[in-house]
């Protein structure tokens, strides 16, 4: 892989991340990050998502009208979204149940809408079926970064196994408690905040003047 | 003068481009502690008077003093003590959760202004004492310095420090422990203290004056023994009659304006009226003045001169919606016997608003004035 193509791939996990950077897909990002295990699975389908969608969009970027674009651009998207929603029903269906509508609103994510109208109606079909899966992922890393933290915090476990011992709990003789507000999408909102200072405070480039 | 020129002789050290330069901001915090600052400012117009924020932070530390003495006396009680032992044990009880609230506070202040070279500033004298004073006694330590981090960095900090905040930090600090950790800030059992010493009695259970209100209709206790504060509650919000002296300080020394106070008390009492008028209870109106944080609120939350509204006519009108939507919140939301920490919330981020629409109102009438007269 030449690192042009590399490039496509790492650009959209730091510096022009679509959470954090771009400020992208931030209600899914406050919605489905109370659990490690939905948001992994939710980072999954909207990576499968954006990269079929650059893929299949920029194969036929040069047969669309521009006048018809969106209309196809939501076929093309919302087909791949019924697809990634029937095979987690069919594969993981109780994750399937935490995420309810949130799959089928990958659909409105904009995430997927803006790298179709900004790359991949303009780029070859590789160089955006990367650009895809990089921006699917930096949109993962964030999510799994956030459910971590609320998971962790939230509920004292990872991925649903413990990992606080029962005994520190005050019920149990301990002194520690969950933190209800972790939660509440509100704590999910200033965790991104968090996450977009500790992030600017590296890349000064990036710091609003 | 030894003190004076000690500090001297360290004051090249501290300064810019001195072996310990980066701590410039703490040495000069505890300069002025000592010492009233020597220097002058040079251009720029001044209203010279003086309050300067010490003298106002210490004011209203002063007038804290009344309920927080007390709320000490109170926590005794509580717990089948009498005079100055209840007062003893109050006080020992507290005295941790308030020791904490200065650290972790003080320190990240500390910390920020460091950072970014700024002045360490005064705010934070009043925060740390008015934090443990709205807790709930036995609330756990570790959440009194969490709840103080959250706010002091992300209701202080974020937006640039002492004065440039849009709530208030220790409203915050016990919203974010109330939303975080809710079994521990109400309840039955939170209210009272469960150290024995001094041979205190066992931890009682017990619901307060306002959850008696909402549940049953009535309270155990008289209504002047509400006034008084003989009633279970946070640690400082109790006392009626020592938060009006309280108040009364701030007014007289003109720190807090009446007009917030006052309009908060009015539009409490007037919603209390209309509710009850309208059948959602049959006791006395102003039993919601006495009983819960509404009277400590209304003095020395709503009052506070950076997150209330700051024309004359949007005092009245964000003090009135205070007081009315925090006895709409106790009596129509059935989760929340008490309103007063939302309401000031609510109203904090509303009080701009309220402003903004003063100035324009206020440019309209004039514009009106030069039309006629032309």
């Amino acid at each position: 892989m030449s690192s042009k193509s590399l490039k496509y791939l790492t650009e959209p996990l730091s510096n022009s991340n679509p959470i954090i950077v771009q400020i992208l897909g931030i209600c899914s990002a406050l919605a489905v990050t109370v659990q490690l295990k939905p948001a992994i699975v939710m980072g999954l389908s909207v990576m499968v998502v954006t990269a079929f969608a650059n893929l299949v969009m920029s194969l036929l970027r040069n047969g669309v009208p521009s006048r018809i674009r969106i209309i196809v651009q939501l076929v093309v998207i919302a087909t791949l979204v019924i697809l990634v929603d029937q095979i987690l029903k069919a594969y993981v269906y109780d994750v399937s149940k935490q995420l309810s509508v949130y799959v089928g609103l990958i659909i409105t994510n904009c995430i997927v809408m803006g790298r179709v109208e900004a790359f991949a109606l303009g780029n070859h079909p590789w160089a955006s079926f990367l650009d895809g899966i990089g921006n699917g992922a930096g949109y993962a890393s964030i999510l799994i970064i956030i459910a971590f933290f609320r998971e962790l915090f939230g509920a004292g476990s990872l991925l649903g196994f413990r990992v606080i011992p029962e005994s520190w709990y005050i019920d149990n003789g301990g002194v520690y408690a969950n933190c209800g507000l972790m939660l509440f999408p509100p704590m999910a909102l200033i965790l991104v905040g968090c996450i977009i200072w500790v992030h600017r405070s590296f890349n000064k480039d990036l710091q609003e003047k | 003068m030894g003190l004076r020129k000690i500090v001297d002789n360290l004051k090249p050290t501290f300064s810019k481009g001195g072996k310990l330069g980066f701590l410039a901001s703490t040495f000069g915090a505890f300069e002025t502690f000592l010492f009233v600052p020597n220097t002058t400012t040079s251009h720029g117009a001044h209203i010279r008077d003086c309050n300067d924020m010490k003298r106002t932070m210490i004011m209203v530390v002063v007038a804290l003093l009344p309920a927080f003495l007390f709320g000490c006396y109170n926590t005794g009680l509580q717990v089948a003590l009498t005079g100055w032992t209840a007062f003893f044990y109050g006080l020992v009880r507290i005295l941790p959760m308030l020791a904490t609230s200065y650290i972790v506070g003080l320190g990240i202040e500390f910390a920020f202004a460091q950072v970014r070279g700024h002045e360490v500033n005064e705010g934070f004298l009043v925060t740390g004492l008015l934090i443990p004073m709205i807790m709930p006694v036995s609330t756990p330590i570790w959440m009194v310095a969490i709840g103080t981090a959250f706010s002091v960095v992300f209701c202080k900090e974020v937006f640039g420090g002492t004065g440039m905040n849009v709530f208030n930090p220790a409203i915050v600090a016990r919203a974010f422990v109330f939303f975080a950790y809710t079994p521990f800030m109400s309840g039955e059992s939170v209210w009272f203290s469960s150290w024995k010493m001094m041979g205190a009695a066992d931890a009682a259970t017990g619901a307060t004056a306002l959850e008696q209100l909402a549940s049953q209709g009535a309270m155990q206790w008289s209504a002047l023994d509400a006034f008084l504060g003989f009633i279970p509650g946070s640690f400082g919000e109790t006392s009626t009659l020592c938060i009006l002296v309280g108040g009364a300080i701030l007014l007289l020394t003109g720190i807090a304006s009446w007009k917030t106070m006052i309009s908060v008390f009015v539009g409490g009492y007037a919603m209390a009226l209309l509710l009850g008028g309208c059948g959602a209870f049959d006791y006395p109106a102003y039993y919601h003045l006495i009983t819960g944080g509404f009277a400590f609120g209304a003095v020395f939350m709503a009052t506070d001169p950076v997150t209330s509204a700051q024309t004359s006519t949007g005092k009245y009108i964000v003090g009135f919606m205070t007081g009315a939507l925090a006895i709409m919140i106790r009596l129509v939301n059935p989760a929340y016997p008490e309103g007063m920490m939302l309401s000031i919330l609510f109203m904090n981020a509303l009080a701009p608003l309220v402003d903004y629409f003063v100035v324009e109102a206020n440019i309209r009438r004039r514009q009106n004035r030069v039309k006629t007269a032309k």
